[in-house]
């Protein structure tokens, strides 16, 4: 896809600014796994803020491989306090710069991962949106505790094989479906609302840009495959992630004060869930041939097809 | 200037004149008169803070944290639950070497639900690297605020200070207060200038992961800090009494000990009444005094052996149970004299739990008491009827 735009348009990309660092801010020689849509999904977010941007950092799988004293990968303003306060942590920042005066021209981040956002860290979060603070939130959304060693969170999908949701004579894997986190958060009321995908790189910027240029709380969810969780090698998480969308199951979207204002269509370019799951250990229990696995199959089928009639995607 | 105010007003005033520049906490008793008025202060524009009301105390310290990173002088103020809730960010405060200053509103800890005094809350909260300052009165509350910015913010000690006040009985209690001016304080504690902060043209990295070959290290600093802080502690005392002319001890306080056989131990406003049980004692001819512990972190161990060394008797008035075990303050300093040769006889007492009034004749039955034979783990003015009726099957 670079190679294409390159030859394509030269001439625009000469013209375009250089960015103000020739390096991603989120440097190279970290140490996550390869694959890693977590590592990709920051970097991508990171690069779109610039130098001028506090970071605060959930604890989580983010934190650890890219910061084991003494080494750092940020080139910004970056803390790290606990699990379930990034939010909290970065409205402290918001207030403390705005009591100093240096808080023009600066973007503060809070980010985590689906547990610290959704579970852990969700009063924290509710607390800063419902407050108003110049905060951008981003959840990167593995759809599992991956630090600890992929337990189930409040946004693991249904059916998917954890740790702690395993496939057993009585369990076909997790219970339930994701929870709706965008919309708890779009019922704050907040200018912006957005998810996103590291399989649709150039939209998942468009989206930061657009939220950094909103004064007020801002949330986006980025659904960011997981080799290592989601069992997959570790060449196919961009692919995966856009399956993830073609399918359904991930409806990417936008939602201004509460209302949705855009969404990415699939249209013919839907894709069977099967496509999807099949890819995954994680769902590998559902492609057993067994008539109870596809109805399982089915349930998930239904999922998609609500998500395409609630978000418009068709 | 004096005035005849509250305490929790008492502990606004002295906060307001420390030029915070975000407050941040959330509503419980008996803390919440301290933020109402620091609220109305900023409301009036008397305080330009950013006064920051938030979803639980787990927010609050997790609000001053990240301004204090940025570089803004914090405060918060809590108490009991609302101090266990904050116990995950105070541990992390502390680690990061953040000089928050939070003022403790003592109260006892559920369950049984309880919004009286005692000291279990912060008790709780001592292994975890605060300097932990108490109060014995609504003037040294007042007075404390800004002592403890100027510790808490003296660059090789950047540990963050706990004030704690008795819930309720100094809180709600109205006394007369001689509030520091505005330009005394400015004169006595300069604005914040962090070292270390969050700054986009100097970009940093705090709160890393820290693996086994870095950790201890880490740890064995603010060891070490709290035990730089008690000299600056004294010094902070010290200038503060050079400069405003109140002085209520450095680490430790005495009261009466000239010639005394027996000691009296405790912290916070059960000292008023202790005095004047001593002076009753006294008067009657016992040699009788009294140890004030200031500050409990760090804890004093050399003051306090040198003021136990030539005594008889002590006895450790306590408002906190280590449940299981005994009592805490009675518990160190008995470790404080293990290696030294004075041995004196150290009795322990429980009291005034959950709000218990402490009256002046039980401490004179504990005085009796002690001086009769060595008391281990009493619990005072207990009534075994209550203890009968109050059974678990």
């Amino acid at each position: 896809m670079n190679n294409q735009e390159s030859n394509t348009k030269p001439k625009e990309r000469k013209r375009k600014e250089k960015p103000p660092v020739e390096e991603s801010l989120l440097a190279m020689g970290h140490r996550a796994c390869t694959g890693c849509g977590e590592a990709l999904g920051a970097k991508l977010v990171m690069d779109v803020a610039g130098p001028k941007t506090y970071v605060a950092t959930a604890t989580g799988c983010l934190e650890v491989f890219s910061t084991p004293f003494p080494e750092s990968a940020w080139r910004m303003p970056w803390i790290h306090s606990l699990f379930e306060n990034s939010a909290a942590v970065a409205a402290g920042i918001e207030a403390g710069l705005i009591a100093q005066g240096r808080d023009k021209d600066v973007n503060v981040i809070a980010q985590g991962g689906d547990g610290g956002t959704a579970d852990i860290g969700i009063g924290c979060l509710s607390g800063m949106l419902e407050r108003g603070h110049n905060v951008l939130y981003v959840c990167y959304d593995n759809e599992a505790y991956m630090n600890t060693g992929v337990q189930r969170s409040g946004l693991t999908p249904f059916d998917a094989r954890t740790t702690t949701s395993p496939y057993g004579k009585k369990s076909w894997g997790n219970k339930t479906e994701k929870k709706n986190l965008p919309g708890i958060v779009a019922a704050h009321n907040i200018p912006y609302v957005a998810t996103a995908s590291v399989g649709y790189p150039f939209d998942l910027q468009r989206k930061v840009k657009k939220a950094l240029s909103i004064k007020g709380p801002k949330f986006i969810q980025i659904h960011v495959p997981c080799p290592l969780g989601w069992v997959y090698p570790a060449h196919l998480t961009v692919e995966i992630a856009k399956l993830a969308i073609l399918t359904g199951l991930i409806p990417i979207y936008e939602m201004e004060y509460g209302e949705l204002t855009r969404s990415r269509k699939i249209g013919k370019n839907r894709k069977p869930v099967e496509e999807y799951l099949k890819l995954q250990g994680r769902f590998k229990h559902l492609f057993s041939g067994k008539p109870e696995a596809e109805e399982e199959l089915e349930k998930i089928r239904q999922i998609a097809e609500k998500n395409i009639k609630k978000f418009g995607l068709a | 200037m004096k005035k005849f105010i509250e305490g929790s007003m008492a502990v606004a005033e002295g906060v307001k004149i420390c030029r915070p520049l975000v407050v941040s906490a959330y509503p419980i008793t008996p803390q919440t008169h301290i933020v109402e008025h620091l609220s109305q202060m900023v409301a009036d524009g008397d305080l330009d803070a950013q006064f920051i009301n938030v979803e639980s105390e787990f927010g609050a310290a997790s609000v001053v944290l990240g301004a204090e990173a940025s570089g803004a002088r914090s405060f918060s103020a809590t108490t009991s639950q609302g101090l266990l809730l904050m116990g995950e960010v105070l541990f992390n405060i502390a680690g990061m070497r953040l000089p928050v200053v939070i003022t403790v509103a003592n109260r006892s800890v559920s369950a049984p639900i309880n919004i009286w005094n005692d000291h279990s809350d912060s008790m709780v909260i001592r292994d975890s690297g605060w300097i932990m300052l108490f109060a014995e009165n609504n003037q040294e509350a007042h007075d404390m605020q800004i002592q403890a910015y100027k510790i808490a913010e003296t660059p090789e000690i950047s540990l963050p200070v706990m004030i704690n006040m008795d819930g309720f009985i100094l809180t709600h209690a109205y006394e007369t207060v001689d509030t520091i001016g505005q330009e005394e304080a400015d004169k006595f504690l300069p604005p914040y200038k962090p070292e270390i902060y969050l700054d986009v043209e100097n970009p940093i990295t705090m709160g890393p992961l820290e693996e086994p070959q870095w950790y201890m290290e880490t740890r064995y600093r603010i060891q070490e800090a709290q035990m730089e802080a008690k000299p600056i502690i004294k010094r902070v005392a010290q200038e503060f009494k050079e400069q405003i002319g109140r002085y209520f001890g450095g680490l430790i306080d005495t009261y009466r000990i000239d010639g005394a056989e027996t000691l009296l131990v405790a912290m916070g406003s059960a000292i008023g009444t202790i005095k004047d049980a001593i002076d009753e004692l006294r008067d009657k001819g016992e040699k009788v005094g009294l140890l004030k512990i200031r500050c409990f972190r760090p804890f004093p161990n050399e003051e306090i052996i040198e003021v136990l060394k030539d005594v008889k008797n002590v006895a450790v008035l306590e408002k906190a149970v280590s449940l299981g075990a005994s009592g805490i303050v009675a518990d160190e300093i008995k470790g404080a004299l293990y290696h030294t040769p004075y041995r004196p006889e150290i009795s322990n007492f429980f009291l005034g739990l959950g709000g218990r009034d402490i009256s002046k004749e039980s401490i004179i039955e504990i005085y009796n008491e002690t001086i009769t034979k060595r008391q281990d783990n009493i619990f005072v003015d207990i009534h075994p009827d209550i203890v009968e009726q109050i059974k678990i099957r």
